[in-house]
């Protein structure tokens, strides 16, 4: 064999979900010793690129070939025994099983047909050695560890199946400081032993210490293809954004007073290892925003105001009163007044076998009910007033709401809501999966209840957004908040180099600037 | 060394059961006008057993995160079905047992086929076969009726050499030939893998729906030599409905006893054989004090809400309240 060929390829793969085109026409080379970074912002298409190497995910068209042979991967057990490990972003531990288990879970050693637990002890003993990761107990339970000590086992893990293709997801989000050193020193240990290593990260500095290689993606094609260091992080930046703008936004009013009244306010608010020492105010009439990368603690941050997380240290102020919400059944009483817009409708926002009609009521019936018996006229009035505002395409109030289309859930879920008219709002990313026509809606929607007096707080992976409809952008990082944008600084470039958190120079006349 | 930490960690529930069994069979015996003797250590196994092997059957398939409600109707179905074939010659009784244990490993079978391939619910899937396999036994015995190789009956409800109960032998036995080699192979593991994460399972590319169609197929298995112990205690078959559905309830409390979890991925079929047992005790302590029969569903009753109590205490811990509902 030519030892220059490449070890594998990618060739023309595409990969649709539904209406959403995740991966068009993407190509990838990979090569024996060396380390690839892999860039791009949230929803580029990074995560189904390396699903489909690991055979998660089948592609709808393209093809792979290793070692210059065509390959199929029915099951990430197959792409496992061709040699292509993948450690996942989010972990592929079995929690109630033990490190050693786990380590060996997809080809135990074996002895009479039964597994054989002195050389299954042995294999996750060499191989947490090999990690860095030694002073893990074989026998503790994955469940007991922390998240940090569980990454450590999916490196232990990745590296007993002796692979030959290593990919890893953001495989170091979740580690301190002196496992990243350990991890990096293992990582250039096996490109040196002849690996290939895929290497998934947001953080430049990291890129910048281990790639050989970066390519970076965007709306699911690779767009550029260059040798580490020879771009700076502005360049990598601009080459991760190029993306038009739609102006679908709704004009944003000038700027809220200062001295408007904090309607929402947040003082040194901390949760378990989450949440660090958050400050924040949201005035009336006004839309904030709450950026930074997935899962940087956003969510957290309003399960929190809403009533959901225990163990909450700091305070939390509603028109600059102090209050205690202990269930989200509180913090919709009239004195707070708030609403939550959650991610995931389909279990946390409706139930779906359920009517229409019955999910649009049921935040209202203790106010439409006299003595337990529901008010039929005034629910239908409501519900009327509801279905006309937010023009929700049903066939009918009476059938089940998980026949309606995605935006139509959605603009559900935001009707049911409004129906208390609310003092605050707070959005959890609610335009993922969701049709063009119907964000639009939804974007109006949201600074209409601003003007009319609402505070907003809104959570979107989707920068676009945060740039068209918030007054103030909030960067997350770490559970921490890292940045205020506020008007005019709301751009794609300040967005994204601090959500990255990178502390470079701030060009004012940036690509974003310019719009 | 603190390995033997992590060793008392994984075996807390199964030790706790021994632990609850012991005592309540201590009371019992102490208690007991003829005391500790191999005669009563005689009854109260065979009386164990029985839930014992059900018992064992329920635990693989809790394992998986399924439940299965149809053990009690295998248990017997192929009590009625020994009653018919389990006779004659040692040769045609051998033939016979073989026969029964075969049917019990095809009603496992049909389970997990159906739960597997058929992606139904467990307990959908599991209410609808138990009423077939319940069906097919009325028919076989519309009466109750037929009869057992009765040397093999006796050999299996006596004792050995006159001390140990055979029924207990035959229970270890199973637990050596069955519960250990599964629970330490591969499919095995893969049934805990699936019970405990079937995501992070696929992921690691665990075989699955190799491993819990095993369980399944166990089970069955299980439910069968239990209802072969039922045919050698009682001499003949019945298709009591009362009594199938009343060890496929006391099947599961048995296994929250012997503390595997029904969120699956967690517990040994040896903690639910305890659980079995110590199950069975509570009536016989009633008995020895001289309490009223009446009472005894309500005192089972009571203990067992005791003993899941002490597992809901790790719900104080959650700060998420949405970790509540998972």
């Amino acid at each position: 064999m030519d030892g220059a060929a490449p070890l594998f390829r990618m060739e023309g793969i595409s990969k649709r979900y539904g209406g959403v085109r995740a991966l068009e026409k993407a190509e990838l080379t990979v090569s024996t010793g060396s380390i690839h970074a892999i860039l791009g912002e949230n929803g580029a298409g990074k995560s189904t690129l390396i699903k489909v190497m690991a055979g998660v995910v089948a592609p709808d068209e393209g093809r792979m070939m290793l070692d210059g042979r065509e390959v199929t991967f029915a099951s990430p057990g197959a792409a496992n025994k061709a040699g292509i490990v993948c450690i996942f972003q989010e972990l592929s531990l079995i929690p109630e099983l033990s490190v050693a288990d786990n380590i060996v879970i997809s080809d135990p050693p074996k002895r009479f047909g039964m597994i054989d637990r002195k050389a299954q002890r042995r294999v996750a003993e060499d191989a947490l050695a090999r990690a860095g990761a030694a002073d893990i107990h074989p026998l503790a339970l994955v469940k007991d560890l922390p998240l940090s000590r569980r990454q450590m086992v999916e490196i232990a893990k990745a590296l007993a199946r002796k692979p030959r293709i290593l990919i890893l997801d953001e495989a170091t989000s979740a580690l301190t400081a002196a496992d990243v050193a350990k991890i990096f020193g293992v990582l250039k240990r096996l490109r040196s032993e002849g690996l290939a290593l895929l290497y998934i990260s947001h953080r430049m500095n990291e890129i910048a210490e281990l790639a050989d290689h970066c390519t970076v993606f965007r709306n699911g094609r690779n767009v550029a293809s260059y040798k580490a260091g020879s771009k700076s992080d502005n360049e990598v930046v601009e080459l991760m954004i190029g993306r038009e703008y739609s102006h679908i936004f709704p004009p944003k009013p000038a700027a809220a007073p200062a001295s408007a009244a904090p309607r929402l306010q947040a003082r040194k608010l901390s949760w378990a290892d989450r949440l660090d020492n958050i400050s924040l105010t949201v005035r009336a009439g006004e839309v904030v925003g709450l950026g930074g990368l997935d899962g940087q603690g956003q969510r957290e941050l309003l399960l929190a105001f809403f009533g959901v997380l225990r163990g909450l240290s700091g305070e939390v102020l509603i028109d600059g009163k102090p209050v205690t919400i202990t269930s989200p059944a509180a913090a919709r009483e009239d004195g707070i007044g708030m609403a939550l817009i959650p991610e995931d409708r389909k279990t946390e926002g409706l139930m779906l076998p359920m009517t229409v009609r019955e999910n649009l009521s049921f935040a209202v019936l203790d106010r439409l009910s006299k003595g337990g018996i529901i008010d039929r006229a005034a629910e239908q009035r409501l519900i009327d007033d509801m279905v006309g505002l937010l023009a929700i395409k049903t066939a009918g109030l009476d059938i089940p709401v998980g026949a309606l289309s995605g935006g139509n859930q959605q603009k559900v879920v935001i009707a049911k809501w409004l129906m208390r008219q609310p003092r605050i709002v707070l959005l959890n990313d609610p335009t993922r999966g969701i049709d063009v026509g119907t964000k639009q809606e939804i974007y109006q929607l949201m600074r209409k209840l601003a003007d009319a007096g609402a505070a907003i707080l809104f959570y979107s992976t989707d920068y676009d957004e945060l740039i068209g409809c918030c007054d103030r952008v909030l960067v997350l990082y770490d559970g921490a908040v890292k940045r205020e944008l506020v008007g005019a600084e709301i751009t794609e470039r300040a967005l994204i180099s601090s959500a990255l958190n990178i502390h470079g120079e701030e060009s004012p006349v940036g690509l974003g600037a310019s719009v | 060394m603190k390995d033997w930490r992590y060793w008392l960690a994984e075996q807390r529930g199964t030790l706790l059961a021994l632990g609850i069994f012991i005592v309540m069979f201590v009371i019992y015996t102490s208690n007991h006008p003829a005391g500790f003797t191999a005669n009563v250590v005689q009854t109260a196994a065979n009386k164990g057993v029985l839930l014992a092997f059900v018992a064992m059957a329920q635990t693989l398939v809790v394992i998986t995160s399924g439940i299965d409600l149809s053990v009690g109707m295998i248990f017997l179905l192929t009590n009625c079905l020994a009653s018919w074939l389990v006779v004659g010659t040692p040769m045609q009784t051998t033939l016979g047992v073989i026969a029964v244990l075969v049917a019990g490993l095809l009603c496992g079978a049909i389970n997990g086929a159906i739960v597997i391939y058929g992606r139904l619910q467990p307990i959908v899937a599991t209410i609808a076969t138990g009423a077939v396999y319940y069906g097919i036994g009325l028919l076989l015995r519309p009466f109750p009726g037929g009869s057992v190789n009765e040397d093999l009956a006796d050999a299996m409800t006596g004792r050995l050499f006159d001390l140990v109960p055979a029924s207990l032998v035959v229970l270890l036995a199973v637990v050596l030939l069955i519960w250990v080699p599964f629970s330490r192979s591969v499919l095995g593991r893969a049934a805990y893998a699936a019970g405990s994460s079937e995501t992070a399972a696929y992921m690691s590319g665990v075989p699955i729906r190799r491993g819990k169609f095993a369980a399944y197929t166990l089970a069955g298995l299980l439910a069968a030599i239990g209802g072969l112990f039922l045919t050698f205690f009682t001499y003949t078959g019945e298709a009591a409905y009362a009594s199938g559905n009343a060890y496929t309830l006391f099947s599961i409390a048995a296994v929250v006893l012997g503390g595997v979890s029904l969120f699956g991925g967690k517990g040994s079929a040896i903690g639910a054989i305890f659980g079995a047992l110590a199950f069975r005790t509570i009536g016989d302590l009633l008995f020895v004090f001289d309490f009223d029969p009446l009472w005894q569903p309500l005192f089972q009753g009571v203990i067992l809400l005791v003993a899941v109590s002490l597992g809901a205490f790790a719900l104080f811990r959650v700060r998420n309240r949405l970790e509540w509902f998972l």
